[in-house]
């Protein structure tokens, strides 16, 4: 009996320290970050550049529509993955995974070979047209949702699993559309799952720089996103590495204040 | 509640014992090589910090220095000068500092740490195009409307001489025209982190036209056609190089220098299209 509780008390000691490591380490570099904004006296100079809002503006507003256009075309994959057997039904449902897996400049050269100038449909594209999506912000925008939809598609299609499919039957019988059905009995059962994957998604293309870096370019404005602007600073534009620090403390904030309204949100959700 | 006298002290044994475990093992991945005396020569490994225009150069210089140094290993950091200038004074390990011009250099020799950095090769800029291009021509070309330019960013060496050109371009009464640069700059699609990336995008056939070292040029071979800079317009840019004072291995830092200032690593430099300083 003293023995074991000594191994326990051991094992607990140890697991103490391997928490209290690991804390450590993921505060550390945000501790780092803020330390050196405080002691740079030029950061609230550098915050208000035209070149960190737009940023700023880009990143925003290129994320939303990335994610509106993951709701639109990966919400009826994510439930035909969920409810339908198909003949490539795994396939599909690999190739979805693949950007996950998959580093982003590998995504950003991929996206090259297709969408490119000298690509598989970025030539045929542009000889019919005379359209071409290389530095565009439409470049950013397809770079972000090669990325990031996967991480929508990933959650809603095992929320849309969890779901009953005996009430969609239930309301199917009582004369309901299976669109009806759809968005009053589907959607709310799997809306935490949505609302995660939504999230996921969204701070994802916030995030993308490798694709974006290789496929949209880097251009004030039009395609430098926030995480461009950060290895722009950091690389040497005038904004320096005090502005590359700057720059994160935006990104820092803003992702502090998405994590804090999803929890808000999504407890609302559950309840 | 019996154990709990002795529990506290255990506790805090595992606490030190783990942290000196770990104290150990971090001691352990950053010991260094230490130079040991063999047959004379320095020997163990220089970490050499890079313009990204010097990759293909000095990867040769490397096998070529190796050869002649045995037991000795050449790590090569490959960037654009001004990220290097900043991690180098943010502490990464850096023992040599090749920069693509004098004002990254000035950022590290601000912090005080280094040798006297001396001029080790020149090089001028040029315009490439896609092999198949037709939109750009010639360097007048640059200004016509449509055209698709990729430069540098203006903090990274080669961004800054590349538009010291086309200012040269717009000079009142030697320039082309007067607002020549504007048109060009009009022109601009992207800002890269270096003349790799620039060249890159261009072999790609994303641009229409960017400006890069000759040397990168050279480098792509048939992958894009060169156009000439006049050189009433043209800029030289020197690369200086120098040993950082707090180098692992001060040694074999100079013996690299040294190296590449000597016949055959000039000789080296001039194959991939440097020119030598005067």
């Amino acid at each position: 009996m003293r023995n074991a509780s000594w191994v326990d008390r051991g094992a607990l000691a140890t697991m103490a320290v391997l928490v209290g490591a690991f804390a450590l380490f993921f505060v550390l570099p945000f501790a780092g970050l803020i330390d050196r904004a405080i002691d740079e006296p030029r950061t609230w100079e550098l915050l208000r550049t035209a070149q960190v809002r737009q940023a700023l503006t880009l990143s925003l507003w290129t994320s939303a529509v990335t994610v509106v256009l993951a709701l639109l075309f990966g919400t009826p994959v994510a439930y035909l993955l969920a409810r339908a057997r198909f003949p490539g039904h795994a396939v599909v449902d690999a190739l979805i995974d693949l950007p996950i897996v998959l580093p982003p400049t590998v995504a950003g050269v991929a996206l090259l070979t297709a969408f490119g100038r000298r690509g598989l449909l970025g030539e045929p594209i542009e000889a019919w047209t005379g359209l071409t999506f290389g530095f565009t912000t439409t470049a950013v925008i397809m770079a972000q949702l090669l990325v990031a939809a996967p991480f929508y598609v990933r959650a809603a299609k095992s929320g849309f699993e969890a779901t009953d499919a005996i009430t969609e039957r239930v309301a199917y019988t009582l004369g309901a559309s299976r669109l009806r059905t759809f968005f009053r009995i589907t959607v709310p059962q799997a809306w935490p799952a949505l609302l995660a994957g939504i999230v996921l998604c969204w701070a994802r293309s916030m995030g993308e720089l490798g694709a974006t870096l290789i496929f949209a370019g880097n251009l004030e404005g039009k395609t430098q996103t926030m995480p461009l602007a950060v290895l722009s600073a950091f690389e040497g534009s005038s904004l320096g590495l005090p502005g590359a620090i700057a720059l994160s403390l935006i990104l820092l904030a803003v992702a502090l204040v998405v994590l804090v309204l999803f929890r808000l949100v999504s407890r609302r959700a559950s309840l | 509640m019996t154990l709990s006298r002795s529990g506290p002290k255990r506790w805090w044994a595992t606490v030190l014992a783990v942290a000196t475990l770990a104290g150990l093992a971090a001691a352990a991945a950053c010991g260094e090589e230490t130079a040991e005396p063999g047959d004379g020569g320095p020997k163990g490994e220089v970490v050499v910090f890079a313009a990204s225009s010097l990759t293909d150069a000095f990867r040769e210089a490397a096998a070529r220095f190796e050869q002649i140094h045995p037991g000795s290993t050449v790590r090569l950091n490959l960037a654009s000068s001004a990220a290097l200038a900043t991690q180098i004074n943010e502490g990464a390990p850096a023992d040599v500092f090749a920069s693509a011009d004098l004002a990254q250099m000035e950022v590290v020799a601000g912090k005080g740490k280094m040798d006297e950095p001396r001029m080790f090769a020149t090089n001028d800029l040029v315009v490439v195009t896609p092999r198949d291009g037709t939109t750009v021509r010639t360097f007048e070309d640059l200004a016509a409307n449509g055209g698709r330019l990729i430069l540098a960013a203006k903090d990274v060496p080669i961004g800054r001489y590349a538009r010291e050109v086309l200012a040269n371009g717009s000079a009142p009464s030697t320039g082309i025209a007067p607002e020549f640069g504007e048109r060009v700059l009009a022109n601009l699609r992207s800002e890269e982190a270096n003349a790799r990336a620039v060249l890159a995008k261009v072999v790609l056939g994303e641009a229409d036209a960017g400006i890069v070292y000759r040397t990168d040029a050279l480098a792509a071979g048939d992958a894009v056609r060169t156009i000439e800079i006049p050189t009433r317009f043209n800029v030289v840019a020197s690369y200086p190089i120098a040993a950082l004072s707090d180098a692992g291995n001060a040694t074999l830092a100079r013996a690299w220098i040294a190296f590449i200032v000597s016949a055959e690593g000039q000789a080296i430099l001039v194959r991939h299209g440097f020119g030598v300083p005067r």
